[in-house]
């Protein structure tokens, strides 16, 4: 049966071209792979192809033709043995009928559905976990690992010096001889490699815990986190899931200069298809990286340096676990609302007992999770407080802060006596020497004259 | 069979039997006709964005598709449907994904690039070039923490084997014995670059040697080769003993993608590998001489061309996906 040959769409963005020159003429035997003609798109002459066998019956467009649009009939193909009368019965149809069909499908709304209520929502009030212990955030996160590898025989721990080494900062102390080598896995320095495996592993079935020496070095396996983790379960329509946590020490430390101290808290919340949290106390990291390895999605941990030998009560009940998406109040207030995340929040109770002195009563939220923000805590705050100061260790370009002020803003614009302020490590690579170093990082007084400028002084 | 660059030919007379001969053609032929039609949906515009074909390189995934087993596990680059189908993918949701349609393997949201499936154990469809070799040394790392007894596929061009998580990724399978078999399928052109023009290393085969990888260099235009060469490195790294590589000496007919004008290279070296390496055809003539008669070679043709005609009208008329879709499958449990 006779049928037409179209104008391709030759390149993504195509929508017409010049048919530069038939290479095959009227009566020509062609097969499938064979040039038949020349076409001009606005990038370059592309060879056209034929897709079926067949002679090619009548040209409809001459060679030299500019602006054919793509899918308009150019030729007649027909089968061998039939009539080049065969053509004259051919239904040419609509020009650019398939085309128009799908868009004909496209929905043109004025805008695009909203985002679902988040069903992260949890309970408002956290359980009463009871009795507590002084520990380090070290331990707490030792434990937080060795409580799930004993619950689920599918998590194991990955990275460097993690098992010979008993941590490069004695997180993962104890656990190669309680899980062994098959659980706690030394990895060469090869972070690339070694991350875009745990990410496979996660995709197949088992649920890797990836200890980065530092965060710094995630940027060598950054691609992967994001391309890799984050987006595979929306890319497979739902089919495939990333059960895993990527965990180290963010933020600066102590006179490690530039490379090695840095907040990744921006760079990571940003990314659809991860959760983000930051823990400050040892509570947090306990119950967060618990949360963090029971979580069916990709988890980063940002832990901090600094905090790995800070005492802090923690819940000594097994069960105790800790809800990702949620804030706590770690301090109650009524003029005026500091949020914090991660080391920062020691910093803003600092700044907070300062305020005290001198009248000003500051309520301060841990974030705990920075994504998903939990939005409500913070605003409720603010609709009592009518002033809100954040707070990060983090550069201020497009970081944590602009995106707590903006929240501020466009949910309780009304509420708020003063503009949102941020206060953050200043815009600079982090210096070594210690004086320098000292001044690029927030301290308690910056938090105090930030919050002293909104009460107009 | 002669091969292109040295790759030494199988002997030992036929290594298909006849039945494997008729799966093996069944499987390239309809490999080859979703492709063409493929690439006349594109023109039509009805796919759109990048769309990599992968016509000539077919006796690679067939020959390879015959060596594996029930729970192998397999994952490749964007150049990807040919795996899908001969994975055991439909062509009907593999075609589709590539108009973009609620019926697609993806829902529509992942495109020709972007596929996946639980079922037959295909891990996609990776976009950016040479990720797929450390995710796929990490679906092997599951094997072996499982003991599940599977061997992972994982294949990359000549290309990709440039990147340097590939070579990471080598080290971290020799060290832990992971059972992984690495498929360079090497079509001599990443995009528009040859071979000769990327890489300083001449046998791709010998580049996992520092690990003490066992490798080969196979003719990826015959069949019966492939296969020969898959069973035997996926019984090493069924054994317990590591991974493997091979590294398939192929071809690709089309362009990297659609829109490439394929300047890089003569027509004529299309041609002549057209007329002469075709793996479709070679695989017939071995057939034929095997005594397969022309009524069998007519039926899969009518077979094929039904099973494609009913994917493309499937992908034509599958629905778009519904608006709500945008926000479902950001994470699990939401």
């Amino acid at each position: 049966m006779a049928s037409p040959i179209l104008m391709p769409a030759l390149s993504p963005t195509m929508e017409e071209g010049t048919l530069a020159r038939w290479v095959k003429k009227e009566g020509d035997v062609v097969k499938p792979g064979e040039v038949i003609a020349e076409i001009e798109t606005d990038k370059a002459t592309m060879e056209m192809e034929a897709v079926e066998e067949g002679v090619l019956g009548r040209i409809l467009i001459t060679e030299g033709t500019d602006h054919v649009a793509v899918n308009t009939p150019i030729a007649v193909l027909l089968e061998e043995g039939e009539d080049a009368s065969a053509a004259d019965a051919l239904d040419l149809g609509p020009k650019a009928e398939p085309k128009a069909k799908v868009e004909k499908n496209i929905p043109a709304p004025a805008s695009a559905p909203k985002a679902p209520a988040s069903s992260s929502t949890v309970e408002t009030t956290e359980p009463e976990w009871g009795e507590t212990a002084e520990i380090t955030v070290r331990e707490a996160l030792r434990d937080a690992m060795a409580a799930e590898m004993r619950r689920d025989e599918d998590v194991f721990l990955l990275g460097e010096e993690v098992a010979q080494y008993q941590g490069a900062y004695k997180v993962s102390q104890g656990l190669l001889d309680e899980f062994g080598a098959k659980r706690v896995m030394d990895m060469p320095i090869t972070e690339h490699g070694f991350t875009g495996m745990a990410v496979g592993a996660a995709l197949s079935g088992v649920k890797p815990i990836v200890e980065f020496m530092t965060m710094n070095f995630s940027l060598q396996a950054v691609d992967h986190i994001i391309n890799s983790a984050a987006k595979t379960r929306y890319m497979s329509g739902g089919q495939m899931s990333c059960p895993i946590v990527f965990r180290g020490p963010n933020g600066a430390a102590a006179r490690v200069g530039a490379q090695h101290s840095q907040c990744f808290g921006s760079w990571y919340a940003h990314i659809p298809g991860l959760k983000v949290v930051a823990p400050w106390s040892a509570a947090d990291a306990k119950g967060l990286l618990r949360a963090a390895i029971r979580d069916p999605n990709p988890v980063v941990v940002l832990e901090n340096e600094i905090l790995y030998g800070k005492k802090f009560p923690c819940p000594v009940d097994e069960d105790f676990i800790l809800p990702i998406g949620k804030a706590k109040i770690e301090r109650e207030g009524k003029d005026v609302t500091l949020v914090a995340f991660s080391i920062m929040v020691g910093v803003a109770l600092e700044a907070a007992e300062l305020l005290a002195e001198q009248g000003i009563d500051a309520e301060v939220i841990n974030l705990r999770t920075l994504r998903p923000l939990d939005t409500e805590t913070i605003i409720k705050s603010v609709k009592k407080t009518s002033r809100i100061v954040s707070v990060e260790e983090g550069w201020p370009v497009a970081g944590i802060g602009s995106e707590i002020c903006t929240i501020a803003v466009e949910q309780a614009f009304d509420w708020l006596d003063a503009p949102p302020a941020r206060v953050c490590g200043l815009d600079i690579p982090l210096p070594y020497a210690a004086n320098l170093e000292k001044l690029a990082l927030p301290k308690p007084e910056w938090i105090v004259e930030a919050v002293r400028k909104q009460f107009g002084d | 069979m002669g091969s292109m660059t040295g790759a030494p030919s199988r002997q030992n007379g036929p290594a298909l039997s006849k039945e494997e001969m008729e799966r093996a053609y069944r499987e390239m032929l309809l490999v080859r006709r979703f492709e063409e039609k493929a690439g006349q949906l594109y023109g039509m515009g009805l796919i759109g964005g990048f769309c990599h074909l992968y016509i000539g390189q077919e006796a690679v995934v067939a020959g390879i598709g015959l060596a594996m087993k029930k729970g192998d596990r397999s994952i490749t680059s964007y150049r990807d449907h040919g795996q899908m189908l001969v994975a055991g993918m439909t062509a009907r949701g593999v075609m589709a994904e590539l108009t973009g349609r609620a019926g697609g393997y993806s829902h529509g949201k992942g495109g020709s690039m972007h596929m996946f499936s639980k079922e037959q154990e295909f891990y996609g469809g990776h976009g950016i070039v040479g990720a797929q070799v450390a995710i796929g040394t990490g679906l092997a790392l599951t094997s072996a923490y499982k003991k599940d007894g599977a061997v992972s596929i994982v294949y990359f061009g000549e290309g990709a084997s440039n990147q340097g998580q590939v070579y990471e990724s080598f080290n971290l399978a020799a060290l832990h014995k992971l059972p992984c078999l690495y498929v360079i399928e090497n079509n001599r052109y990443g995009m528009g670059t040859s071979i000769e023009r990327s890489s300083a290393s001449k046998d791709l085969s010998k580049n996992a040697a520092p690990w003490g990888i066992p490798s080969r260099k196979v003719d990826g235009m015959d069949v019966a080769a492939v296969y020969q060469a898959a069973k035997e490195a996926m019984e090493h790294c069924r054994s317990g003993k590591g991974p493997f590589l091979l590294e398939m000496e192929t071809y690709r007919y089309r362009g990297h993608s659609m829109s490439d004008p394929a300047k890089y290279r003569k027509r004529s070296e299309v041609d002549e590998m057209r007329r002469t390496r075709d793996p479709i055809e070679a695989l017939k003539a071995e057939m034929i001489k095997h005594g397969i008669d022309e009524s069998f070679f007519k039926a899969v043709e009518k077979d094929v061309k039904a099973t494609v005609k009913d994917a493309a009208e499937f992908a034509e008329t599958s629905p778009e996906p519904d608006a709500s879709e945008l926000w479902t499958d950001v994470l699990v449990g939401e």
